[in-house]
This record gives structure tokens, sequence and C-alpha cells, in this order.
């Protein structure tokens, strides 16, 4: 196991090393604004811009561009210590931002996998033990149309009907009402839009996926067995099937959480929550690489360390994978 | 003597589907009496499992219709409440599968599946559940029983996991054993200590056994009486030495001719039934095995044969329009290791002409 691990954890740094090229690539090669115009405000003189080029080593070639960064995301190499580059546009180090934004993230995140969760798991075996029946049909009709609609506009939606100032039935706290909040419990009422809205596709997807997993586990010949011992209906369904159809939820799960820990995007955006995901948008609008360089590391981080997590738990959930 | 353990009486279950109603069991009767066994043998698709599944109450689709009777110690099994089916399943009757790998669940230790059986029926603790599953393993031939109930199916061999699946099956001591091709997915040599260990347990418990097989060999040295099923109904029943020795329908003469036997020479071929069985939605008219019956005659296309006795042995009946001195002519001639064809011409081309 541990020399499983310790070869996963090479993998991941090889990974994270291709990403940050990739992304560098994609950057220089994609046509963007250009940063040192971004930074310099409304009608800059050329002369203003030729001088911000320089500082912020724009003027360089591209390799030795890549190289500094190089240098900056790895410690010890660059000196400069890992932080991530330094933001074009704020004179910031970018890893203290993505920190200080990675607390608002986490909450957005695990707020929603709760709800989701507890909405999507019942809805799913409901559902595949009724299968076929009024309740089935609803459900998966709702958990369909949820899942077509995407955040961007299911948020829209639900500002226009529940926001407490623009909405038709104003009562719940909106659009950047998380950035006002001051106490926990006013943060955490101004993220039940958020979580409603992320929660909403994801709880469908789950609620789908399980639902067709543990209808074909229900075919299974040890779920034939489970009831030949004269087990309860409820034992069968629970201890023998759900047992057996969870497990590659939590594949999805892992990967989903790490995805959402690198900053839900849109649903930030959309509700203007100060997390990754408006930190990496609005740093996409300015052209800010390091920015958006880091953004996405960070991201990637979460992505592949909770794939790795993952497959370590698997090994406790099914006997039958050892490494 | 009393009434029989088991009563199937004209068991009928029929699939309502979308290509039409599919006939998988079309009035089957059958008796096993306390620590009998009953062989009921047939292909693919005659009806054998299904008609087990419906005596357990597992016939769980929605467009089943099943009607008929089934008694169990006197008591109506079709009739009876899912509470009191479930009390009654893997406690009075239990059931070991085809395949032991798929029946077993992955995620659980062997001797907490068998445990969990024993609580489901017995107001017993973890511990002395564990225990009763420990002792089964030991029973049916478990090497380190204790260390072995602490392992997951898939640490098991093939042979070892069916072992196991007769553990957890005879754990509440049951009264009738169904077991549904037991040895089909095994090794040949496994296949017979699977065989011989239900044997040895079911004359040490007294347990009623009903074998389904497709392969006469696993029944030939178990069964007290034969069933043979085809396309949905019984079509010979007998006691086993009967059935191999004087067989009376042409569908067990071509059953036995499929089975290599160790008394024929060695370069005697095996002679296949031709055909495929039949479509249970639309069956032939007449006697449903006409169109592979190598001895059909016009009128056996629309006349359907009934299972009665067969002159001279009350408890030997069959299905077969032919007459029973021809057929007795005809297996009298195959058995010797007359093609089919050869059979009928010696013996129905005179029959013919005489009529």
């Amino acid at each position: 196991m541990a020399a499983y691990i310790a070869r996963r954890l090479l993998w991941v740094v090889f990974l994270l090393f291709t990403i940050t090229c990739i992304t560098f690539v994609i950057f220089s090669v994609l046509p963007s604004g250009d940063p040192a115009v971004a930074r310099a405000g409304r009608s800059p003189s050329p002369q203003l811009v030729e001088v911000i080029r320089v500082q912020l080593g724009l003027d360089k070639s591209k390799p030795e561009q890549f190289i500094n960064y190089i240098g900056d995301i790895l410690p010890f190499v660059g000196g400069n210590g890992i932080y991530l580059g330094f933001s074009y546009q704020n004179n910031t180090d970018v890893l203290p931002e993505i920190l200080e934004r990675l607390p608002v993230t986490i909450f957005l995140a695990t707020g929603a996998v709760i709800l989701w969760l507890s909405i999507g798991i019942p809805l799913g075996v409901l559902s595949a033990v009724k299968t076929g029946s009024a309740l089935d049909r609803i459900a998966m009709g709702i958990a369909l149309l949820f899942i077509s609609a995407p955040v961007y506009f299911f948020g829209l939606v639900a500002l226009y009907l529940f926001d407490d100032q623009i909405g038709i039935w104003p009562i719940l706290p909106g659009n950047s009402a998380y950035g006002e909040a001051d106490s926990l419990l006013g943060k955490a009422e101004a993220l039940i839009m958020p979580w409603c809205v992320l929660a909403a596709a994801f709880a469908a997807i789950y609620a789908r996926f399980l639902r067709g997993n543990l209808i074909d586990t229900l075919q299974e010949d040890y779920i034939r067995t489970a009831r030949a011992k004269g087990l309860s209906e409820r034992r069968v369904i629970f201890r023998h099937g759900v047992r057996a159809a969870i497990t590659p939820i939590v594949t999805l799960l892992g990967l989903d959480i790490g995805i959402l820990l690198g900053g839900a995007i849109l649903t930030e955006t959309v509700f203007n929550i100060p997390g990754i995901g408006r930190y990496a948008f609005n740093a996409i609008t300015v052209s800010d690489l390091p920015v958006i360089q880091g953004t996405v590391l960070f991201g990637a981080f979460f992505i592949v360390m909770m794939s790795l997590i993952v497959d370590i738990l698997y090994a406790f959930i099914d006997p039958r994978v050892r490494y | 003597m009393g009434a029989p353990l088991l009563e199937v009486e004209n068991l009928k279950v029929h699939f309502e589907t979308e290509d039409g109603l599919v006939k998988a069991v079309d009035g089957i009767s059958y008796t096993v009496d306390r620590g009998q066994t009953l062989g009921i043998v047939g292909e693919s698709g005659s009806g054998k499992s299904v008609s087990s599944l419906t005596v357990m109450g597992l016939t769980r689709s929605r467009n089943a219709r099943i009607s008929g009777t089934v008694r169990f110690n006197g008591k109506d099994l079709l009739g009876a409440s899912e509470e009191d089916m479930r009390s009654i399943r893997g406690n009075d009757i239990a059931m070991i599968f085809q395949d032991p790998l798929s029946s077993l669940h992955p995620f659980y230790k062997v001797g907490a599946q068998i445990a969990e059986g024993v609580r489901a029926h017995r107001d017993v603790s973890k511990a002395q559940a564990w225990d009763r599953a420990v002792e089964m393993l030991s029973l049916v031939g478990i090497p380190e029983p204790r260390k072995r109930a602490d392992a997951y199916p898939h640490e098991f061999s093939g042979g070892m996991r069916q072992r196991a699946m007769i553990a957890m099956a005879l754990a509440n001591d049951p009264k009738l054993l169904i077991a549904d091709e037991p040895t089909t997915a095994l090794d040949v040599t496994v296949q017979a200590q699977i065989l011989e260990l239900i044997e040895r347990l079911q004359s040490e418990f007294d347990t009623a056994v009903v074998v389904i097989t497709h392969d006469l060999g696993v029944v030939a040295e178990m069964a007290d009486e034969i069933s043979v099923m085809y396309a949905g109904r019984i079509v010979e029943k007998a006691d086993t030495d009967t059935i191999f020795a004087a067989p009376e329908h042409p569908y067990t003469w071509g059953l036995l001719s499929s089975i290599p036997r160790l008394d024929a020479s060695r370069d005697e071929e095996l002679v296949p039934i031709p055909g495929r069985p039949p479509s249970l939605i639309n069956l032939p008219g007449g006697c449903s095995f006409h169109p592979r019956c190598p001895y059909v005659r016009e009128a056996h296309k629309k006349v359907d044969p009934k299972l009665e006795p067969v002159a001279g042995n009350p408890g030997h009946q069959s299905a077969c329009l032919l007459d029973s001195s021809v057929r007795r002519k005809l297996w009298s001639e195959l058995r010797t290791g007359v093609k089919p064809d050869e059979a009928r011409a010696d013996v129905m081309a005179a029959e013919e002409k005489a009529v």
C-alpha cells in the first residue's frame, strides 16, 4: 500500500507539471488580452504599457517566462518560495490570495455536498425500488430538468424568484450577500440559495446514477441469495443492494469534491461569492496569467489528490481491491 | 406415510410480455416426500428453474401470472403472505444456485453471510450465529473453518464457494433443499465432491432435496425419482432406475443418448437432439416436442399428449402419443447403439405397413 501511494504521489507531481505546461501554452498561444494593457488602466500611453511590460517580465521570450514561472511555483529553485507567482493585476502573491478565499469555497462546497447527498441518495434508492411508479417518473423527470439547466441559468432564475431585493418572493439573501454578511449565521443564510442551486444538478446526477446502479444490482444473483435466506426486503435492499450499488458513488463524489474545492466558478460568479472560483473568473477577464495558472494548479491539485484518496478508500470499501 | 412434504399441483407460471404470453411453466405437478430426492431434468428454458423459484416465492416479475397450488407441509405457499414466505425461505426451504461466486455477496465475509441467514430466523446473538457458521463450514468440509469464515468469497475456490453456499443453505436445518444446477459452474472433479457432500448431508439432516439440472449424470446417483421437463411441462416421470433402464419418451432417449456412457464402446458417437427448444410464446401445435422428434407422425402435430401412466408401471408416467409397445421396441433398438433414423425405419416402417 505504501509503495502504491508513493508511486501515485510521483504521478501527482508529474501531472501537475504537465498541467502547468498546458495552461501556459494555452495562455501564450491562444489570443487573450495583453496583460500589460489591462494593467495600465484607461487610455495608457505606449511608454507606460512598455514599462509595465518590462516590470511584469513580459518582454522576455516565452521560454524564459515559463522558466521564471516554474521558479515561482517550485520551492528552493527560484528563491521566491512557493507563492505561485505574482498577480499582474493586484501586485500580490497568488497563493496567499487563494488561501484566503479557500474557506469560502470549502464552506460552499461542504454545504452543497451534504445537501445533494441527502437528497440524491434517498431519491435514487426510492426510484430504483419503485421503478416505473409515479414517484420514480416524477423524480427522474425533475432530475432531467436540473441536469439540463446550467447553473448560470438556474442561478439567475433563483435570484429572479427569491432574491430579497429583486425577487418576486423576496425571502432569501441573494447576490453579494455573502461578502456583506458579518456573522457566520448570516454567511450561512447567504449561501442557502447558492447551495441549493449548486446541489440541484449534482443531486439529480447522483439520484439517476444510483437508481441505475441499484436497479442493476438488484438483478444480481447475490440479491436472489439474500432473499432466499429469508431476509427482510428492507435488509435485502439496504445491506445487500445499496451497499454494493453505492460504491461507484464514492468515485464520483471524490472527483466532484475535488472539482468544487478548486472553485465553483459559475455559482460563485452568479451569486458574487468571494471564493476561488470568483478569483479565477476575475483573473480570466483581465488576462492575469499567474492567477489563472495558480487557480488551475490549485484545482488540479485537489482533483488528483481526491482521486488518490478515492482509490485508497476503495481498498477499504471493496474487499476485492488490493494494492 | 401422511401427506408429502412438498406438493406441487398443476403449477403454471406465465409471463406477460410485449411479444406475447410466455408459458414458462405450464401445468406441472410433482411431490417430494421427507428425505427423498427428486431430480428435475431439462434443457435451458424448459421451466425447471422458474418452477422452483416459484415454490420459494421468488418469482418477482410484476408480469408473472402464477396459478395452481404449492403445498409445503400442508400449508399453501402461493397464497401465503410475504411475511410468511420470508419465514419459510432459508428456514424450512433453502436453495443453492448455479454460480456460487455471483451468488455470494462480494463485500461480506463468508461467515457473516452464513450468520446473517441464521439470525434472520433464530433469536441468537451475533457470536452464536458466527459459531454456527463456523460449525457449518466445518460440516461441509472446509478446512480451518474458523479462519475461512473470516475470508471473503473471492478468496475461496469455486468448489469451496459452493460448499459455503451449501453451508449457508443448511445452517437453519431446512426440511427441503432446492439445488438449482449446483454443479454446472464447477470442474468435473469438484462436481462429484459437491454431489457427494449434498448426499451425505441429506442423510445426516434428513432433508428432502430437489435437484434441478440439465445433466442426467448429476441425478443418476442421487435422485430417487426423476421428472423430465420439456417446454414448461413434465413429459416423463419415474423412479431413477426406470428413467435410465426403460425410458418411454423420445426426449428422454435423446437426453440419454447425448451423454457419454462408460459401458459403450469408445468409438460410439454421441447422438445430439436435433433442433432447439421451442419458443415458449408460440409452442408448436400438438405435442410440443414434435418438431424435434425423429418418430413424429402426422397426428402428433394436432393432439396434445397428456402425462399418463405407462402400462404395467403406475409409478412411471409419460406424455407421448406413440403406442407403448412401439416405444419399447424403439428403446430396445436405441440402447444397443442403433441411430434414431435406423430405429425408426426398423420399428415404425413395419408398424406403418401393418396399419
